[in-house]
């Protein structure tokens, strides 16, 4: 213990310090070499004999995906092409693979030929320009096998096709019938009456709210803009975007949550949580606000509950005109840098849309289809499951997915929008504060930040 | 014959002195390659990027020590070390009581299983960090805790561990958890070289155990102590996994820049703003070695009367 020895673990470990700081930053430092051209080359056909030449050269691609289990369907496209070996990696799920995809790109080595991408990050990759348009590919002729309104949202402003979508989220409504029932409770239609009945559930059982909006949930809460007719984020070219996160729309959403928040009548508790997991299990939720993907979760996080929960369309804000909007879903893109570009994107164009592994997706992996076909078809929508006590659950969301508008569009810098809500307007659901206030927030700091990445900002 | 060894032994003598000075580079050379590497090109890299502004829309461009302007006026930076500095004041005294007093306890030889006891307060320090607060996490839990569930039971007031106001001591319990036993050992050790003549002279002087504590132990204790202490601000202020992970479960308390590393890595992976993430980190840096050489200079001033 001399006195010298002690100036050493400081510089050591200040330099830790920096160092460690430093090197998040390191791994997303060539940003310098990001294209910022404009991306909208012509789209070249490739000609069916190159396509058949590339699929009979032996080749590797990788395939980025936190889907479980994909490797069934992907078997299905390696009997087809024996050629193509494809290598699935799971380089976790959502933002944690999107952190290494981005650091892969702009290393300019690593990234994957084909990577899972959840719907509303499709912008925040092609501003980077680093996704492939598969119109060259032939994967026009597939538009008319998706639903609509997901077409949309893999299409670019100028035609491009920039994901074969894989699964979707339209969104609806999980309720309880056995608390319904003993309390008397309608399923309600509109949001005036799904408001009375959590004022009118709460004041008879305090342990029991009608729902839980998660005040850590923008994804879940931009869906519910989505239904509301809300159009939050346009963009005008490549760097011009309109903000209108505080438009009438947006405010009608934030003024119905904020009231029964502060009503103490509705929970705000984080979701995915173990005490949320645990609220689903002791009935302490007796709604779930969710998307198609949600009966098939709760079926395996809710056991304790079995045969108690049914489904239902969203409550709606003009029951003339029914409406819904989408939370969740993935797609299969093409990265910009692949050496095997006709590979993977026959792989991606495969993978979702050949009947076989579509319908393998929906049976094997629950997801919700994403294609017509598989929605109309009574394998899929006929099905019973006990949990819902026979309830033709699927059946119910592949009629709300008809409902979903199709012009809603995301930002191309989701994280920092997601990011910003939770500290404003789920702040305010949580602190039962002003929702409106918090909605004026939200949109300050989503312009200040565009403006500061160099975007032209319309709108208040 | 005779007179050959003579002006060989000092040729030796030189060739062995050269081959040393030769062998001592030799030696530092694999530690100064990986630190050149590894801690300083980072350093200087990061020093280089701070300079810089990234836009999604325009690319990169030099911007000379804008970043460290902003930084300087930014309320969420400025918070985030604020925070971290009153957690070093609340947290460190705390944690260095308890290490001192369990440390004492040992060492009177008066404590029953000793061993189990020693073993029982370092286990913390052998869970890693994450999974200690993901298992706190758990107990803090506001509905299904067993904290919460007990309470309910006896009717007694729920705890708000999650809360905005006990956010911070949530933490610090957390911490201290973690590291009292780490700093156990650490004073263990030093009262452990203390030579047995110095108690048997106390006792003969008709010292009692409080006095020998007061007047041998503590004194001794004091560089272990300086040490101690230095670690810990350093750690304060890279306050990270805990808050980083109390965010699931608290996500309206803990916001993007609850601490100034949180800040930071927020803007790298969120904002995508990695020059100035550089710039945050930089003078955070700054912050900790000013600190830290403040606190070393104050302590050996005091130490050489």
């Amino acid at each position: 213990m001399s006195r010298s020895s002690f100036p050493s673990p400081v510089s050591r470990r200040s330099f830790l310090a920096a160092a460690g700081a430093v090197s998040l930053g390191a791994a997303l430092a060539a940003c310098g070499s990001g294209t910022s051209s404009g991306s909208s080359s012509a789209a070249k056909t490739v000609s069916q004999s190159d396509i058949d030449k590339a699929m009979a050269t032996p080749t590797t691609i990788t395939f980025w995906t936190w889907a479980p289990n994909i490797q069934d369907e992907v078997a299905l496209f390696q009997k087809k092409y024996p050629a193509i070996k494809v290598n699935v990696v799971n380089a976790g799920q959502g933002a944690a693979q999107y952190t290494k995809l981005r650091t892969a790109l702009q290393a300019g080595t690593g990234a994957p030929d084909v990577c899972q991408i959840e719907y509303q990050y499709i912008p925040t990759f092609t501003i980077t320009d680093s996704l492939v348009d598969l119109r060259p590919y032939g994967a026009s002729a597939l538009q008319g096998k998706f639903v609509d309104w997901v077409w949309g949202q893999v299409s670019g402003a100028n035609g491009e096709v920039w994901a074969i979508p894989q699964d979707t989220g339209p969104m609806g409504l999980l309720y309880r019938k056995d608390i319904f029932d003993q309390h008397g409770i309608q399923v309600p239609t509109t949001w005036d009456e799904f408001a009375t009945a959590a004022r009118k559930l709460h004041a008879a059982d305090p342990n029991v709210y009608l729902t839980n909006m998660a005040a850590n949930e923008p994804a879940g809460w931009q869906g519910l803009m989505w239904q509301a007719g809300a159009y939050p984020y346009v963009m005008a070219g490549k760097s011009s975007i309109a903000v209108n996160t505080d438009d009438a729309a947006s405010q009608k959403v934030a003024a119905y949550w904020g009231a029964l928040a502060k009503a103490g009548v509705i929970s705000t508790d984080p979701d995915f949580t173990d005490d949320w997991y645990a609220g689903f299990n002791k009935g302490k939720y007796a709604t779930w606000i969710t998307a198609a993907w949600g009966p098939a979760f709760l079926s395996g996080s809710a056991a304790a509950t079995t045969g108690k929960w049914r489904a239902a369309p969203l409550p709606q804000w003009d029951p003339a005109k029914p409406s819904s909007g989408n939370w969740g879903g993935s797609t299969s893109a093409v990265i910009k840098g692949t050496g095997h570009a006709i590979a993977a994107a026959m792989f991606a164009q495969f993978l979702n849309s050949d009947p076989q592994s579509a319908a393998m997706l929906a049976s094997k992996q629950s997801f919700f289809p994403a294609t017509k076909a598989l929605l109309a078809d009574p394998a899929f929508a006929g099905q019973t499951p006990a949990f819902y006590g026979g309830q033709k659950v699927n059946q119910v969301f592949a009629d709300i997915s008809g409902t979903v508008d199709p012009k809603f569009d995301w930002p191309p810098f989701l994280d920092q929008v997601v990011t910003d809500w939770t500290e404003t307007v789920g702040k305010s659901l949580a602190d039962r504060t002003d929702s409106v206030a918090a909605l004026a927030q939200w949109q300050s700091r989503i312009t200040t930040y565009a403006k500061g990445q160099g975007f032209t900002v319309q709108g208040s | 014959m005779t007179t050959l060894p003579a002006p060989a032994a000092p040729a030796g003598r030189r060739s062995a002195r050269s081959r040393q000075s030769a062998a001592g580079p030799l030696f530092v050379a694999p530690f100064m390659l990986l630190f050149v590497l590894l801690f300083l090109a980072p350093l200087g890299y990061a020093a280089y990027l701070s300079l810089f502004q990234h836009k999604l829309i325009g690319g990169t461009s030099f911007v000379g020590l804008d970043n460290y302007t902003k930084a300087l006026q930014d309320p969420q930076f400025l918070h985030g070390v604020l925070r971290v500095v009153l957690f070093f004041l609340i947290q460190v005294p705390v944690m260095l009581l308890l290490a001192l007093l369990f440390a004492l306890a040992l060492d009177s030889g008066l404590l029953r299983l000793a061993k189990v006891v020693r073993l029982g307060i370092f286990v913390p320090y052998a869970v890693p960090s994450i999974v200690a607060t993901l298992m706190w996490g758990y107990l803090y839990g506001p509905d299904f805790g067993p904290f919460a569930q007990f309470s309910r039971h006896f009717q007694l007031p729920q705890p708000h561990f999650l809360s905005s106001s006990w956010m911070l001591g949530s933490l610090a319990n957390i911490v201290t958890w973690e590291f009292v036993g780490y700093n156990m050992i650490i004073l263990y050790a030093a009262l452990r070289t203390i030579p047995g003549d110095l108690y048997e002279a106390a006792s003969v002087d008709g010292a009692g155990a409080w006095r020998t504590a007061w007047s041998i132990k503590l004194p001794a204790l004091r560089p272990a102590l300086t040490m101690c202490l230095l670690f810990s601000i350093i750690g304060s202020f890279q306050l990270f996994n805990e808050p980083k992970l109390l965010q699931a479960i608290a996500p309206s308390v803990i916001d993007s820049g609850y601490t100034a590393t949180l800040y930071g890595y927020s803007l790298a992976f969120t904002g995508q703003q990695v020059n100035y993430a550089a710039t945050v980190s930089f003078l955070l840096g700054l912050v900790i070695v000013i600190v830290s050489y403040t606190f070393l200079l104050t302590a050996n001033r005091r130490r050489t009367p």
